[in-house]
């Protein structure tokens, strides 16, 4: 049975359809819909969940999230300029941060923030004051690296060119390089910010008071209130969605267009 | 608003001369510049020659500081560079610096890389800078393509910008280093004519370059590196149409004659 490398690609495609094809039918057949019906897609009972969800779920999720981005970026780039400093101090400084924060778990950072540093040293912070910082924190190492790799994508000439007009090295940095490292960047920071979106959800750990419940805390306390099963997860998963799925097509359109011109 | 107006008009309303002391410079043990001493005077324009690696590049950038000497004085103007204590940004304010790859701010469009460093740097006003930014392009000619930005620019409508955003600091000493090597042949031309209308209004100029007919038509005096040392220098007419020195000639033969191929290399 003579075939050509074409016909054996056609051949095999089908197989593996086929192979799919049954699984799936294997799996709806096997699968107790009903109890899935109850515990999973019990849309039902959900009411409740609304709208405060919405109103406060989200809109917390979202200035967690913001919080964190502005304090990372902020953070981020002064390490990032640390990084690249031709004072060595400055530059290991920079560098431990970095590998401190990017190698411990985020949710350490919020139990410390949270719980160990009121306790240490005896004070009073609010929910927002935690996020702010240890969001911030970590996202300042990560972001630190992306700002790093943007700023040496910059040509050196565009430094030299700002410079020979008088500009000191600061000036030349805050008008020149940086605003054109941030065009480089902008894909993966928007990476990040999805990222952070993600990790706001760790603020789970502290003791919340209703009006400072995000999303995943709203998904949590539903389980165990509203006897839906896990309905009230899924509903908490599809508003990151709504968050996330449209930072991911921003971050493509960045690139596209930062593949499209040079500028 | 004067200076403004005499530079519109196209009058140096300054100028400085550099003086070059016994400079050397080194890059780990590779010494590029191995004592050179060389003068410009005010409003001269003197074209530096020679091949590839011979420290020309080096020179140029010692003397606005891109480069650190190891030894030797600079003199611009009423600055010392060499000075420890000298504010370089303040220096570099009378030195104005055209690269080969023009370096235009590529976020910025061809105006605002004329404006920059007026508003930053000189505190001028937004209006005075946008004023004076508009007749530095119209003087480089191009008044209409103030608001491209750099990739919507050919190489040389980019490096004649460049040339603009330099002038518009009102410099007193104009540093070119190869300014037409990156060009497409048939826009070389525009740059050259606009360093030639430069030098009649008066600027002082120190210019790297291989174009030997600019060189002798527009360069006081011409000024022949080699191997980090000043091998000849004089009138342009002379170096270029009667060298003395072989080292010199050999060069000459080869830059003017591209088709000529010197076995013994
Ligand atoms: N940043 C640097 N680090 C180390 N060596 C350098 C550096 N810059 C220049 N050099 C070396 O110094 C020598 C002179 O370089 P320079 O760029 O001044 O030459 P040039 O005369 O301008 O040559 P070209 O005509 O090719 O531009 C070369 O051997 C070069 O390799
Ligand atoms: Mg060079």
């Amino acid at each position: 049975m003579a075939m050509t490398a074409r016909q054996r690609a056609k051949v095999s495609l089908y197989v593996q359809a086929g192979i799919f094809v049954v699984a799936v039918a294997a799996l709806i057949l096997a699968t107790d819909w009903k109890t899935i019906g109850n515990s999973v897609f019990n849309f039902a009972k959900i009411g409740p969940m609304f709208p405060d969800i919405f109103l406060i779920g989200l809109k917390n999720t979202l200035i967690y999230t913001a919080l964190g981005f502005i304090v990372g970026l902020s953070g981020g780039l002064l390490l990032a300029l640390m990084k690249l400093s031709s004072f060595p101090l400055y530059r290991w400084i920079a560098t431990g941060y970095i590998e401190f924060f990017r190698g411990i778990p985020a949710l350490l950072v919020f139990i410390a923030f949270g719980y160990g540093v009121p306790l240490a040293f005896g004070v009073q912070w609010n929910v927002t004051i935690v996020v702010m910082i240890s969001l911030g924190m970590v996202a300042a190492a990560y972001i630190a690296e992306t700002l790093r790799a943007g700023l040496q994508a910059v040509p050196k000439g565009q430094l030299e060119a700002a410079r020979s007009l008088g500009m000191p090295q600061w000036r030349a940095m805050v008008s020149i390089v940086i605003p054109q490292a941030f065009r480089i960047v902008l894909p993966p920071l928007t990476n990040e910010v999805i990222l952070l979106t993600k990790d706001s959800s760790l603020i789970y750990v502290l003791g919340l008071t209703a009006s400072q419940y995000e999303l995943t805390k709203f998904g949590r306390d539903g389980i165990s209130s509203l006897g839906a099963g896990l309905t009230p997860l899924l509903v908490a998963g599809a508003f990151y969605l709504v968050i996330t799925i449209p930072l991911s097509l921003l971050a493509r359109k960045f690139e596209s267009r930062s593949a499209r011109t040079k500028r | 608003m004067n200076d403004v107006e005499n530079n519109a008009r196209g009058t140096a309303v300054h100028a400085a001369g550099v003086s070059l002391k016994d400079l050397r410079k080194s890059y780990g043990s590779n010494e590029v510049l191995k004592g050179i001493s060389l003068d410009v005077a005010p409003g001269e324009v003197v074209c530096l020659i020679g091949p590839s690696g011979s420290g020309k590049s080096t020179l140029l950038r010692c003397v606005n500081l891109l480069e650190q000497p190891n030894e030797g004085t600079i003199h611009v103007g009423g600055f010392e560079a060499t000075d420890p204590d000298v504010d370089i940004d303040k220096m570099r304010r009378k030195v104005g610096m055209v690269f080969q790859q023009f370096n235009l701010f590529p976020h910025l469009n061809a105006q605002q890389n004329c404006t920059i460093a007026q508003t930053k740097v000189l505190k001028r006003s937004q209006g005075e800078a946008d004023t004076v930014a508009r007749a530095n392009l119209e003087r480089v000619g191009l008044g209409h393509l103030a608001d491209r930005f750099p990739d919507q620019l050919s190489g040389g409508q980019q490096q004649r910008v460049a040339i603009a955003r330099a002038l518009s600091m009102d410099p007193q000493l104009m540093l070119f280093d190869e300014p037409t090597s990156a060009l497409d042949p048939e826009t070389v031309g525009d740059v050259l004519s606009v360093m030639r209308n430069l030098a009649k209004e008066g600027m002082t100029m120190l210019v790297v370059t291989h174009e030997m007919g600019f060189a002798r038509e527009v360069a006081d005096r011409v000024v022949f590196m080699d191997g980090g040392v000043v091998v000849e220098e004089g009138v342009a007419e002379q170096v270029i149409s009667a060298p003395k020195q072989s080292r010199t000639k050999e060069f000459l033969k080869r830059v003017l004659d591209p088709t000529h191929i010197d076995i013994s290399e």
